[in-house]
């Protein structure tokens, strides 16, 4: 009769033991839903985004809050539709507590109303579409990237004034990110002085450059090109090959140049100046040290991709810890992603505007050889840059968005 | 039937998650089951035909996000894109056979592709639109869950699927086949192949549509990636894997590529090679496609 009630209250106690022990959440991982796409045309950059987040996750051992970190990795295929059926799965079968990820802008908008109704806090770390952030935002949704007129509006007034260019063509992929990139840089351009003298918009599948190429006019200051990817390295081949190197400037936006194409360029590319929240070639302690670990597990050079996934991962981890890991409280998480001030950035200092979006430093980069290789060195850096410039935001926000 | 009884009593057992995929996937076998009608039951090889079901959503994203029209407006609007894109292309492509008209439909399909990409001001270009009501509120259904979506996706699927299967059944369908098997004999009887054809054309766009307008609503949104080659080329070998001819083969053939690619994927990021040994090993040893292997008789 004794022994099978002290085997009752042993069996009572362990039960309430294994109860307890499965109520604290400190055991319990927290998990990290990502999505980017890692096949397909933009599966190279998805990878670096991913290369960048898994450096950090390994540097700070997948610890955060005191709590273990599972990071469960969805592919998007660069398709919303796809990356709106990883976002269910992610949030209602893994039932992760926050997410990050996504490269395109289609995808980034598809997902903002799941986001909304799902109330789970989002991280994205490259989508730069402006409206995002502007007369489209969310409020689950933080931006740690940037928008993609920002580096253009400081590099319009730049173009100008520093550079001394009067008359500009632009040459830009005709789509949204284009057309706020050259809307960007128009806009301060006009506003000092400057002209554009043909906008020359080329789709976003172009192999051939020479139609486009031979329409720019050779007495132009400048030309402003706007490309990414293959299309990136094609233009600056035939930038050459029609003599136009050498006699019209080049100058554009960041990802012409990015590192992500940079070391497959060869000596056409020296000289462009191109403006963006980060170059590799950033001389920092914090970024020679991020630049060197990416380097020595990665062997390459890490692109703006890399950076971005590197410097989201060590916001998410700041606001995880800053609220000491208690991620079940979604609204908690947010609000600390929003305050969160990572520190020792790659791109230096960060921090969240109103709206959801970074105010960051810009770089004015300039690609040179050295040691052998081509960078884009920082020859000029504008500190502490809005998503709405030197704008007052109600009336930034009341014009409409940039487009063609 | 045991398909079927999963689909009616399953939802009850599943996560949310899964309920999503199933929802996909009875989307997408009436899309597949359209396109059936016309690769399978007429032999025309369209590899345009997600461009209907692609016009079908931009109607309904269009008239319920910019025009704030009401439900039945928008579904209405949606199909009416589809159907009459489908006649109008149909005047086109039905002159043509084999792989002209492979290629034909594939040049109208871009053209349509090229259309939601460029016409910004009414597309929204590569951004696609956003924000299309949620069908739940718009029906009067409770809005808990994936399940009540579920069930009028799977409503609709029977429908369409019942009505596909009376069509061909019918002396149109069974003259249909007598196209595809030998077009010059059926035209020696007295038929207007043409005629046939075309009608088999608009019908399958029709459905198409039907299935385009669902899918807009499951997701909230549409874009440009709805109607581009890959869309159609993905559509084309849900078929060719299920087996055309067969109604039933393309709709199971839906559900083996929407759950490979969604299962594959979480354990590898290599699923789109697996997605390719499936497809390879079908045409090696089941040409006619998987449902045709335990059902030999010709369609």
């Amino acid at each position: 009769m004794k022994r099978s009630r002290t085997l009752c209250v042993a069996l009572v106690v362990l039960i309430a033991v294994t109860l307890v022990t499965a109520q604290t959440t400190k055991d319990r991982p927290i998990k990290i839903g990502f999505m980017v796409p890692l096949s397909g045309g933009n599966a190279q950059n998805g990878r670096d985004i991913l290369n960048g987040f898994l450096l950090y996750l390994d540097e700070i051992g997948y610890l955060a809050g005191g709590r273990r970190i599972e990071l469960i990795v969805e592919d998007d295929e660069a398709i919303p539709a796809v990356g709106l059926t990883k976002a269910r799965k992610l949030v209602e079968r893994d039932e992760v507590h926050v997410m990050a990820g996504v490269l395109l802008s289609s995808t980034g908008y598809a997902l903002a109303p799941y986001i909304e109704a799902m109330r789970i806090p989002m991280v994205y770390p490259v989508v730069s579409a402006d409206d995002l952030t502007q007369r489209r935002r969310t409020q689950w949704i933080v931006r740690t990237g940037w928008s993609g007129s920002q580096p253009n509006h400081a590099f319009g007034e730049y173009a100008y004034h520093t550079l001394g260019l009067r008359t500009v063509v632009t040459v830009a992929l005709d789509y949204a990110f284009g057309w706020e990139s050259v809307g960007g840089f128009e806009r301060t351009f006009l506003a000092e002085g400057g002209r554009i003298r043909q906008k020359i918009w080329v789709p976003v599948s172009v192999h051939d450059f020479a139609p486009y190429l031979a329409q720019i006019p050779r007495d132009v200051d400048a030309v402003y090109a706007l490309l990414l990817g293959r299309s990136a390295l094609q233009f600056m081949r035939q930038y050459q090959e029609f003599g136009l190197k050498g006699r019209v400037k080049l100058i554009g936006g960041g990802t012409t140049t990015d590192e992500h194409v940079l070391p497959f360029m060869g000596d056409e590319a020296i000289g462009a100046v191109t403006a963006l929240h980060y170059s590799a070639a950033l001389d920092t302690p914090a970024n020679r040290a991020f630049s060197q670990a990416y380097r020595a597990r990665y062997k390459k050079i890490p692109s703006y991709y890399a950076e971005s996934m590197y410097t989201g991962g060590k916001w998410l981890v700041a606001a995880i810890n800053a609220i000491d890991g208690r991620v079940e409280d979604r609204a908690a998480l947010l609000e600390a992603i929003r305050h969160a001030r990572p520190l020792d950035l790659p791109r230096g200092p960060v921090e969240l505007d109103a709206y959801g979006n970074p105010i960051e430093n810009v770089y004015i980069r300039k690609v040179e050889r050295v040691n052998g290789e081509l960078q884009n060195t920082v020859i000029e850096t504008f500190p502490k840059v809005s998503q709405f410039w030197k704008y007052v935001p109600a009336d930034y926000l009341r014009e409409p968005l940039y487009a063609r | 039937m045991l398909v079927a009884g999963v689909l009616i009593v399953g939802p009850a057992f599943l996560s949310a998650y899964w309920i999503g995929l199933l929802t996909q996937i009875v989307i997408l076998a009436i899309l597949a089951m359209s396109l059936d009608l016309l690769l399978g039951y007429t032999g025309l090889p369209s590899l345009g035909h997600a461009g209907f079901f692609g016009a079908a959503a931009y109607g309904v994203g269009i008239l319920s996000t910019t025009y704030h029209a009401g439900f039945w407006a928008s579904v209405a609007g949606g199909l009416v894109t589809g159907i009459v894109l489908a006649a109008l292309f149909g005047l086109i492509v039905s002159h043509v056979r084999d792989v002209y008209f492979l290629m034909i439909t594939l040049a109208l399909g871009m053209v349509l592709w090229g259309l939601s990409f460029r016409w910004i001001p009414v597309t929204g270009g590569d951004n696609g639109i956003a924000g299309i009501p949620r069908l739940e509120s718009q029906l009067g259904l409770p809005a808990t869950g994936p399940i009540p979506f579920y069930y009028v996706a799977l409503l609709v699927l029977a429908m369409c699927g019942a009505s596909m299967i009376v069509l061909v059944r019918s002396p149109f369908g069974l003259s249909l086949r007598g196209v595809r098997e030998n077009e010059r004999r059926m035209k020696s009887l007295g038929f207007n192949t043409w005629w046939h054809c075309y009608l088999s054309y608009v019908l399958a766009g029709a459905f198409a549509s039907v299935s385009g307008v669902m899918w807009a609503y499951y997701n909230g949104f549409v874009s440009p990636t709805y109607l581009d080659l890959t869309a159609s080329s993905e559509l084309f070998l849900m078929v060719t894997l299920g087996g055309p001819a067969t109604l039933v083969g393309p709709a199971l053939g839906a559900g083996a590529i929407v759950l490979l690619k969604n299962v594959m994927s979480a354990y590898t990021a290599r699923w789109l090679l697996v997605l390719g040994i499936v497809y390879i090993v079908t045409i090696m040893w089941a040409p006619q496609g998987l449902w045709n292997l335990g059902n030999r008789r010709s369609g």
